[in-house]
């Protein structure tokens, strides 16, 4: 094996960008809660985009490599060592054979992505490497890291990657540290939105929402001002998404990440940008987020921008390789 | 029909905007349209959920751009692909139905698996026997599949034997349980908690991650229940 979880953490597993093609069947989506995280450190790692990572909630993974890796994080505020030294979010580093790289508690943000060169080889269950938490199947036997887990890696890629210890660059600050103290999510409007009156409305986007404490990678749940739709209609049963804003009867909204449901029948009052499910994606119990409205186009030249900026990242980072 | 955004990745069709006046009718519509948008192979579309009355399209926004959407009218340019693709085909040489599976599963109602049959009972006030007769009797369509992979959300159920879910969800409830929830009854194919009203339990898998497809039911199957002894659910099991 090559990477042994000597501490597997809170709630560390294994993620890809995600499984489609399922839907119609209940399957969820899945995948690191910020495939484009996942998708950065896998180009610092020097590897495939959509290659296998570990996903680490809150801390606590230590990892021993047993051959030489490329490695790479980005995500929340971790403190990340290899050995004694300091990994910070966006750079890369090798780790040698023996290496031990430590995720201790999370100062801001909740979640990190990590690679390895070569990628996690776990079997494709469905199309993914993904682990499905709640079907309990992908990724490590359908289940989160425990310790001791031992974890096969794929191939090295070639030696096209300076062996130095950690690199002097890093990726930009807004991709590789998402965690934010003051999180304002964007978002469009949702089918549902017209059966909420100007006041709750008014609430929606000038209140903050606390983050509750039963949150997990399905959603995040709010605490904050009641929201109450004008009509009492029971909605029929459709597709909802990541970033999906759904408001229960009892008035606090649940903001859907990866994990959620195919399905749901609870009004839909917004949906976050697919560019700020990253920062969603952060939110732990005790934050406050706040939400502010754009328009469909403006949600679509904003994920044009960054998938632009990306690849002008991805240029010069084939640039240092060489 | 009306098309509606699901965030900026995603789009709703809903085909009608009511399931319960006519769902035969309606589920046709919803079967038609979903088969249609996956000929269409519209660029830049992931994948294809239907649900009662909707089917949604998932998208990738950078595809459809490449496949020459203008950036700031993406939505735009897909909705109208999804309206050209549901009319063009007409009704023109195609059978205005379309050939539906029917699936039997087998149900052992043995009160040790039928947590709330005595309750659906008492509710309809019939005898359990009745129920477990009503229950075989109808005939039942897939209606949206979710909730957890592989869930079949079945109409069709007697009206007799609606019953409201529970007011306190079962933190637990065994795979392969047969269940009413309201109007509507289902199968958990999965260990997981539920508020249904369970009535009897089934030996078939109703998702197998190593199966592609990897729920045994999906949206527009007729279903059909028969009653199974013990002894046969056991054997079955094996």
């Amino acid at each position: 094996m090559n990477a042994i979880a000597i501490r597997a953490g809170f709630l560390t597993s294994i993620q890809d960008l995600g499984r489609t093609g399922f839907r119609q069947f209940g399957v969820s989506l899945g995948g690191a809660l910020d495939s484009f995280a996942l998708r950065v450190a896998n180009l610092l790692a020097g590897g495939d985009e959509s290659a296998a990572g570990l996903e680490i909630s809150f801390g606590g993974l230590q990892l021993r490599f047993a051959d030489e890796r490329i490695v790479a994080w980005c995500g929340g505020g971790f403190d990340v060592r290899i050995g004694s030294t300091s990994l910070p979010a966006g750079h890369r580093a090798l780790a040698r054979a023996g290496d031990e790289l430590k995720f201790n508690h999370a100062q801001s943000g909740c979640r990190c992505w990590l690679a390895i060169s070569g990628g996690i080889d776990v079997p494709f269950v469905l199309g993914s490497r993904a682990t499905d938490l709640r079907a309990n199947f992908g990724g490590f036997n359908g289940r989160a890291l425990r310790d001791g887990d031992a974890i096969r890696l794929g191939t090295r890629p070639g030696s096209a990657i300076p062996a130095t210890t950690i690199s002097s660059w890093s990726a930009p600050k807004p991709w590789s540290q998402t965690a934010s103290s003051a999180p304002i999510l964007r978002f469009v409007r949702g089918a549902d939105w017209n059966s909420f009156n100007a006041s709750m409305l008014q609430r929606f986007t000038s209140e903050s929402f606390g983050v509750s404490s039963d949150s997990d990678r399905m959603g995040v749940r709010l605490a904050g001002p009641e929201l109450q739709r004008t009509d009492d209609v029971d909605l029929i049963s459709e597709a909802v998404a990541p970033g999906t804003i759904q408001v229960p009867p009892g008035g606090q909204p649940i903001l859907l990440l990866g994990d959620c449901q195919t399905i749901g029948g609870y009004p839909k009052i917004a949906h976050v940008v697919t560019v700020d499910l990253g920062i969603a994606a952060q939110l732990r119990p005790g934050d406050t987020v706040r939400f502010r409205e754009i328009s469909l186009p403006e949600a679509h030249r904003l994920l044009f921008e960054r998938e632009q900026e990306l690849e002008r990242f991805r240029i010069g980072l084939s640039l240092q390789n060489k | 029909m009306e098309i509606t955004p699901l965030g900026d990745s995603a789009l709703i069709v809903r085909v009608r905007d009511r399931f319960e006046d006519a769902p035969q009718e309606t589920l046709s519509d919803v079967l038609r349209t979903f088969r249609r948008l996956q000929n269409a192979d519209i660029p830049g579309v992931i994948e294809l959920a239907p649900a009662y009355t909707t089917v949604a399209i998932f998208f990738d926004p950078l595809q459809v751009a490449k496949a020459g959407a203008k950036p700031n009218q993406a939505f735009d340019w897909l909705a109208e692909r999804v309206r050209a693709a549901v009319a063009v085909i007409g009704d023109r040489g195609r059978p205005r139905t379309l050939p539906v599976r029917v699936i039997q599963i087998p149900v052992c109602y043995d009160p040790e698996f039928a947590f709330d049959l005595d309750h659906v009972a008492a509710r309809a006030h019939v005898s359990s026997r009745e129920v477990v007769d009503l229950h075989n009797a109808a005939e039942y369509r897939v209606s949206c599949v979710g909730f957890v992979p592989g869930f079949p959300f079945l109409s069709g159920l007697p009206k007799k034997l609606a019953t409201p879910r529970r007011a306190t969800p079962r933190k637990e409830i065994p795979a392969g349980s047969v269940a009413i929830g309201g109007a509507q009854t289902g199968i958990y194919p999965m260990r997981s908690p539920g508020g249904w009203n369970v009535i009897g339990r089934t030996p078939l898998r109703l998702f197998d991650p190593e199966n592609d497809p990897p729920a045994l039911l999906r949206v527009g199957d007729r279903v059909q229940f028969h009653s199974i002894t013990r002894e046969e659910f056991e054997v079955l099991m094996q």
